[in-house]
């Protein structure tokens, strides 16, 4: 599996990461888009939202179905990656580079608290 | 415990990604759906249809029986290996399941089945042919193995792939199938809106015949790309787009279904008295914002309809699907359809979307 070092993880598979600006990145893991098949439609959460951590907030779907996608961390939508609406396809190339959108963190140590890859590989492959 | 074909272990090999389809073990892909539809539009690909059931009903006059069990009229089936699509309805015009007919001999017809309504399938007809005590024998052949091969160039692949069925089967009309052998079928049918043959084998031959496609250049397609081809080409998916509460006149079946002549068959008389109180027709997303799903509801000015099958069309890069909608909506019109918390515009078109790898709709 697919799972770098230097990244958080939900059990919901979102991956997460700290930006040198303290805000995060997140999209989804490796192990999801090859779950959910050819990505077709991303539609990350608009800037300016304010998000609580577990809430669904965005949402993808490939040809074969659709799936929230969740905020890991409890913040403010500070970007989306608008590049994904014309070609979601990025995700299913590249899952850890396709982000879908920023989060400015209420709590900074709130990062600490997700999986790291040991335990999101373990969560995955149950 | 998922039951699989004979085809199982040679799909885990290659990597696929399998599913419980229905109860059954199957390949959904093998690693890119969308790579797998455009295999089949552009060039030819393969699925594993064995989960389907082949039933053979023989021993006297199976014509006669037919035509009273299956809601299409058999009759139309005049040379020995012409195929018929046709629904089977209960008493209240539902529809029990869709199936092919073959025509071989007056006492030996074949049908094929959907998978997950054999069982219900051959128990039904055993019931009709014990109550008409019409001396037929009905086998489930569960020993046999099917392969659809698919594409512009799916015949001349089968042809090298198998070349002493050649001279036999370039010469099957579309919709027509033939027994080269006594364990065997090659038949010009599918369910892609592309050329091609389905081939029956018995099931320990399938593994052979598969790998044999494959050193020719067919590529292996799972069930996902087969359901995104055939909502292209307009067919229906039975449990999805009908099933016994829905009547084949709002299922945009009617073609398949004899009303006009005075035979007597099945749920003809639920058929005469409901008649048709819907319209089947196609979608396109026109607005971005979702993908076209089951059981999504639309709103026009004629009232309200429902999504039964829908997806993201790869031929058309657009969200398509079937739908029932209020009587009156026609081809040309607009529906909203609510997609989460949306409410999105579609253009209402007549399916199929696509035959032969061209787009029929715009």
């Amino acid at each position: 599996m697919n799972v770098p070092q230097d990244l958080r993880y939900t059990e919901s598979h979102e991956w997460v990461k700290r930006e040198s600006d303290g805000t995060v990145s997140i999209g989804i893991t490796d192990h999801a888009q090859a779950q959910l098949g050819d990505i077709v439609f991303v539609e990350p959460p608009k800037p300016g939202r304010k998000v609580k951590a577990g809430e669904a907030v965005g949402v993808v779907e490939s040809v074969k179905a659709a799936s929230d996608i969740y905020a890991p961390v409890s913040g403010e939508v500070v970007a989306a990656n608008s590049d994904l609406a014309g070609s979601p396809e990025k995700v299913n190339a590249d899952a850890y580079a396709a982000w879908m959108f920023r989060i400015k963190p209420d709590d900074a140590a709130a990062l600490d608290q997700l999986l790291d890859a040991a335990a999101y590989e373990k969560a995955a492959s149950t | 415990m998922l039951k699989s074909t004979p085809l199982n272990a040679v799909h885990r090999a290659a990597g696929a990604r399998m599913v419980d389809f229905g109860g059954w073990d199957m390949p959904v892909n093998y690693g890119s759906q969308i790579e797998e539809h455009h295999a089949v539009r552009r060039d030819a690909g393969m699925f594993d249809v064995s989960h389907m059931q082949v039933v053979d009903i023989e021993g006297g006059d199976v014509r006669a029986f037919l035509r009273f069990a299956l809601a299409n009229n058999v009759d139309k089936l005049k040379t020995p290996g012409k195929a018929l699509y046709s629904c089977m309805l209960d008493e209240r015009g539902g529809v029990i399941d869709d199936l092919i007919a073959y025509f071989f001999r007056e006492d030996f017809f074949r049908l094929v089945v959907n998978a997950g309504t054999a069982a219900k399938d051959v128990a039904w007809l055993s019931a009709l042919e014990a109550k008409r005590n019409a001396g037929l024998t009905i086998t489930p052949r569960r020993e046999l193995a099917m392969i659809a091969v698919q594409g512009p160039n799916a015949r001349a692949k089968f042809w090298s792939a198998f070349p002493a069925l050649r001279p036999m089967s370039e010469s099957l009309a579309p919709f027509n199938g033939e027994l080269p052998g006594d364990e065997q079928m090659v038949a010009r049918t599918g369910y892609t809106g592309e050329d091609g043959f389905e081939m029956v084998v018995p099931a320990a031959r399938a593994a052979d015949t598969w790998n044999a496609l494959a050193a020719a250049g067919v590529r292996p397609c799972g069930l996902g790309a087969r359901d995104t081809l055939r909502l292209e080409a307009g067919m229906n998916l039975y449990g999805q787009d009908m099933d016994e509460g829905v009547s084949p006149l709002d299922a945009g079946l009617a073609w398949t279904v004899d009303l006009a002549s005075p035979r007597d068959f099945v749920g003809r008389q639920a058929l005469r008295a409901a008649g048709q109180q819907r319209e089947f027709l196609g979608l396109v997303l026109t607005e971005a914002g979702g993908v076209l799903r089951s059981h999504q509801q639309t709103e026009d000015d004629r009232g309200a309809g429902e999504v039964t099958s829908g997806t993201f069309s790869p031929t058309l890069s657009r969200s398509i699907a079937l739908a029932r909608l209020p009587r009156g909506t026609a081809p040309g019109d607009t529906v909203r359809v609510r997609i989460r918390d949306k409410a999105l515009a579609a253009k209402v078109v007549k399916p199929p979307f696509v035959r032969n790898g061209k787009v029929l709709v715009n």
